[in-house]
């Protein structure tokens, strides 16, 4: 037994000895990240974002550097915390805060401390960053903004938050990401690749070599330039054109699907979203809840078209073959149906050439009529309808390189069958959907791909604002034709009504010398909710059309809000803009003189002022 | 004639496996002591003395083997009172550092006769034991062996080190081997149990326990042992050491034995301070894994995060270049080691030999034991070398003068009768 003993505290302890080792070393992975955190420091070396140009090759986004003070809370030592906040000049009660969230974040990884110092700022700081331990000086690459218009369609750099952290480990504390726009949707071309390099520290933090002698490093690369489709030039008349007015501008190059120029009204210079004031101006703009700058207006308002929705009707009822370019139909200003009436400033006959260019509600509805009533029943005859009109890329998503927009909305039998239940409906109960009031809904950018592919005579290209990028090909679904059901047959009549509106119709008024421009004036009803009632507040003003007629080069859609009829704003706006595009100059200086200086401004306020007010005035 | 040939007598398998503890020892010092940029070989630094230390030892283990073995016996009396002067000396001529005064400097090198005193207490503990007068159940027997052993542990208190006292303590262990009564070893296991029972749990709770055991076995006891005045006497006897304890801990020990415990039974330590070398030792440890980061690539031994890695926390570079498979050979080989040598005291045809051999195997795994079980938060941290393995000339000759004596005396066992 005496023998026994010391053998048996032997055993017990070894075995006790390789059961905590086991743990310690298979079972428990905490160690190894311990001994990561305590002995790795990762430095990484951002790569200058891509470069972005417009589609002459001007450059519209440039880089400038930016110096961000980091800190790792658990390495402060000794601080002069006084001196600190003196040379950043901030309070003590910020110092506090901000030290607080960077401890909250990990007191071991670093954290921005104070982000974007601009030049004199870094070298007051950075002659004295060797005595604050802790703290050390992070350089980004931040925009530089060479033009101040088109800051919806950039987008804007932004600091990762937690949630993107967590969702892409990509991005550490501190990074840049891009963040709607152009920025978000090719930011991982024009980020480039950070590199990284591990350095093993001792325990007085000194760096003492590579880690591993860097087999684990990486070199960092570029970001790659971008070419844009936009003419930069264009979009800058076109944000100058909508100033003191609210809408959106959508123009685009028919043959190729490429955006020209994405206006919304009222915009904001990008350069107020770089720098330490970021933060704040956005919350600015954010906070606008009356003029909405952030908000898109080209590719998120959704609004019933009105009359442009016309040369829809006329394309379809060409296709069903119910009516021929000869097949004319009677006004007696306005259209009956049943015991309800449709009214129409026009009166007398009208053909397909003139029921366009004078807009005539009759001769549309007569159109649609005959479409629904071609079929057995009014569902077949929707829905057949409504399949010609997906084909235009309507009802949904286009998937445009750009934030992702509206759907719009194309109705269906099945919605009409859910309203009135089925069979309770027929083609008169939603013959406003044949001049563009009813159920239809679209956003700017869906009117002008219509007017694309009214130029092309029956196909697109999705609309995307990429032209190039630099070592990569566009994605492949840019350069995809979309081809509608409307045959290459029916669209030279209907192109000829609609050059006629320029000519003789609703828009006569609006010719320029020399361009032969397709176009169709549109207005719409809207309404407003005003304490709880809804009020109907002065029309939209709508035009669409494209150029030149034979051969075109742009097409169009621009949509001015409470502007009233089609022709008064937006037509005259359409009309400079393809001027200034295709031409370069403009002769109709009366028309530019007036839209230069229109403003909507006290439109806009009278909804505000509490006031009752009358419209379309 | 015997063959007197002390080469062909000594056992081969002990001086492999302790040649091979001292290399593998050598390789770690290197690892935590090598310069990032190597260039040339220093004999300077750590791993330099160390090799220079390795080399003397083959004299030394020469001299040790040649002389007589009769002569340990003989003169464990004149090795035990030099060591005990020497301990004496340290008052005047030793070396203070960090509040230890356990060192004699001699230019750039240091002795520790504490270490060396080991030999001398078992040699003596040995000769003692082996008179066939000596009978452990005799009180005044047992009052002179834990006087051998008492003397020099009073001293080196006084240095002070509690570590190395601890060793000696350990011997104990031995008398318990040579007919001790158990209860000592009972008595001074249920103290220590209890001692740190009290530093975690209210004592009423405790004495609670204590009441419960003492029903339970008068239950069982049969009536001739169920005697009042004992159950009274342990009562007593534990309910005060209990309520002591907080007092001794609070009075007795110094700041850094008392924060040693906090640290093992706290989870809410600062890592920066007190509780800085325990959590740098786990992570190299732990972050080994099962095979390692490989030698000379331990980011927490290059980087110097573990304090004394190359002396008392050598066993973390192990951990942590070698991993759990690393760790357990250099274990295992320790183990084999001690059996080993407790399977050869256990064939000794003297006593002396046989005690000597037990104390050999007993102080070697004390050691073996707290400086591992200190590293893995299994045991409070006190600051004693890892045989063979450690940094440090007096740790290493000590050892191996403890060792090769024993081997000495064994290879000598054939001259026995």
């Amino acid at each position: 037994m005496r023998k026994a003993i010391l053998p048996g505290i032997i055993i017990f302890a070894t075995v006790a000895i390789l059961a905590r080792l086991f743990y310690l070393q298979i079972i428990d992975d905490e160690y190894k990240l311990k001994s990561d955190n305590n002995a790795i420091k990762i430095v990484y070396d951002y790569p200058e974002r891509g470069y972005i140009y417009d589609r002459n090759g001007k450059l519209l986004v440039a880089n400038q550097p930016s110096y961000d003070v980091m800190v790792v809370p658990r390495e402060i030592k000794n601080l002069d915390t006084l001196k600190f906040c003196e040379l950043l000049s901030i309070t003590r009660e910020e110092f506090d805060k901000k030290l607080k969230k960077a401890i909250v974040y990990s007191p071991r990884l670093p954290s921005v401390f104070l982000p974007q110092l601009n030049k004199k700022e870094y070298a007051a700081f950075q002659e004295k960053i060797r005595k604050f331990e802790g703290f050390y000086i992070q350089k980004r690459s931040l925009r530089d903004y060479q033009v101040n218009v088109g800051a919806n369609v950039f987008g804007f750099i932004t600091q990762v938050n937690p949630a993107m952290i967590e969702k892409n480990p990509y991005y550490k504390s501190g990074d840049l990401i891009g963040k709607q726009g152009v920025e978000e949707f090719y930011e991982e071309f024009l980020r480039g690749r950070k590199g990284v390099k591990y350095i093993q520290r001792d325990k007085f933090n000194r760096e003492i070599g590579p880690y591993k002698e860097g087999i684990f490093d990486t070199i960092s690369k570029q970001g790659d330039d971008v070419t844009l489709s936009l003419d930069i030039e264009l979009q800058k008349y076109g944000e100058l054109l909508m100033k003191n007015k609210r809408g959106g501008i959508v123009a685009i190059e028919p043959k190729t699907g490429e955006i020209l120029a994405l206006i919304s009204a009222p915009s904001y210079d990008p350069a107020l979203l770089v720098g330490r004031m970021r933060s704040k101006n956005y919350t600015a703009l954010y906070n606008d809840s009356i003029a909405k700058p952030l908000y898109d207006r080209g590719l998120l308002a959704e609004y019933p078209p009105g009359s442009p929705f016309k040369i829809l009707t006329a394309l379809i009822g060409l296709q069903e073959e119910v009516i021929d370019p000869q097949t004319s139909f009677f006004c007696r200003r306005g259209f009956s149906y049943g015991n309800r009436f449709m009214k129409c400033h026009d009166s007398g006959p009208s053909q397909l050439n003139d029921g366009i260019y004078k807009s005539c509600n009759t001769y549309f509805a007569n159109v649609y009529l005959k479409t629904i009533q071609k079929y057995p029943k009014p569902a077949y005859g929707v829905d057949a309808w409504s399949n010609h009109l997906k084909s235009f890329g309507l009802g949904n998503f286009m998937g445009y390189d750009l934030p992702p927009g509206r759907r719009g909305h194309i109705p269906t039998s099945k919605l009409y069958d859910k309203y009135y239940s089925a069979g309770g409906w027929k083609a008169t109960t939603i013959i406003s959907n044949s001049i563009g009031q009813g159920e239809v809904l679209m956003t700017p950018i869906q009117l002008c791909n219509v007017m694309c592919a009214v130029a092309n005579q029956g196909y697109y290209y999705t609309p995307h604002v990429i032209k190039k990028i630099k070592n990569h090909t566009i994605d492949k679904k840019f350069t995809t034709k979309h081809i509608t059901t409307i045959d290459k047959q029916y669209f030279p009549e209907v192109i000829n009504g609609l050059f006629d509106v320029y000519n003789k119709g609703t828009a006569s008024r609006l010719r320029v010398e020399g361009l032969e421009i397709c176009g169709k004036t549109g207005t719409a009803e809207n309404f407003t909710k005003i304490d709880g009632k809804r009020v109907q507040l002065t029309d939209h003003s709508i035009f669409v059309a494209f150029a030149p007629k034979d051969n075109p080069k742009i097409a169009i859609a621009v949509f001015v809000e409470n502007g009233y009829w089609g022709a008064r704003i937006a037509g005259p706006v359409t009309t400079l803009m393809i001027e200034k595009y295709l031409k370069g100059k403009i002769t109709r200086t009366d028309l530019e003189k007036r839209m230069l200086e229109y403003s909507l401004e006290s439109e806009y306020a009278k909804v505000l002022s509490g006031q009752p007010f009358s419209i379309n005035r | 004639m015997k063959n007197q040939s002390v080469t062909s007598n000594l056992d081969w398998t002990t001086v492999l496996i302790y040649s091979t503890l001292v290399i593998m020892g050598w390789i770690n010092i290197f690892s935590t002591s090598i310069p990032i940029e190597f260039t040339t070989f220093d004999f300077g630094g750590y791993y330099g003395k160390q090799m220079i230390f390795i080399l003397l030892s083959i004299p030394l283990i020469i001299v040790i083997l040649s002389i007589d073995a009769k002569i340990y016996e003989k003169f464990s009396f004149v090795f035990y009172i030099l060591g005990i002067l020497l301990l004496m000396g340290l008052f005047v001529f030793g070396k203070t550092v960090k509040g230890q005064t356990n060192w004699y400097g001699i230019g750039s090198f240091g002795f520790q006769p504490s270490e060396f005193m080991k030999t001398g207490v078992s040699l003596l503990l040995a000769k003692y034991l082996s008179d066939a007068q000596v009978f452990l159940k005799n009180t005044k027997f047992q009052l002179i062996g834990f006087a051998i052993i008492g003397f020099p542990v009073l001293l080196i208190l006084l240095q002070p080190d509690a570590g190395s006292a601890m060793i000696f303590l350990s011997l104990i262990l031995v008398l318990n081997r040579e007919g001790l009564p158990e209860w000592y070893l009972w008595t001074g296991f249920i103290a220590v149990v209890l001692f740190f029972a009290a530093l975690l749990i209210e004592p009423l709770y405790i004495i609670g326990a204590i009441i419960l055991l003492m029903i339970f076995h008068y239950l069982r006891a049969r009536r001739i042992d169920r005697n009042p005045i004992a159950y009274l006497v342990v009562f007593v006897a534990s309910t005060l050491f209990i309520l002591s304890v907080d007092f001794v801990f609070d009075n007795v020990l110094e700041p850094h034995q008392k924060d040693r415990i906090n640290v093992l039974f706290s989870d809410n330590v600062d890592l920066k301070n007190e509780g800085y070398n325990l959590n740098q030792s786990m992570i190299a440890i732990g972050s080994g894994g099962l095979i390692g980061k490989g030698f000379m690539e331990g980011t927490q031994t290059k980087g110097g995060f573990v304090p004394e890695q190359h002396t008392d926390y050598i066993f973390t570079t192990v951990g942590e270049e070698w991993g759990f498979v690393g760790s357990t050979v250099v274990i295992l080989l320790f183990v084999t080691l001690l059996f080993r040598i407790i399977y050869l005291a256990e064939q000794q045809k003297t006593k002396f030999s046989r005690v000597y051999g037990y104390c050999v195997a007993t102080i070697l795994f004390t050691h073996f034991f707290v400086n591992i079980t200190m590293l893995i938060k299994l045991f409070p941290t006190i600051g004693v070398p890892l045989p063979f393995f450690s940094y440090g000339g007096s740790s290493l000759w000590s050892f191996t003068i403890l060792l090769f004596v024993f081997l000495k005396l064994d290879a000598n066992k054939v001259n026995e009768w």
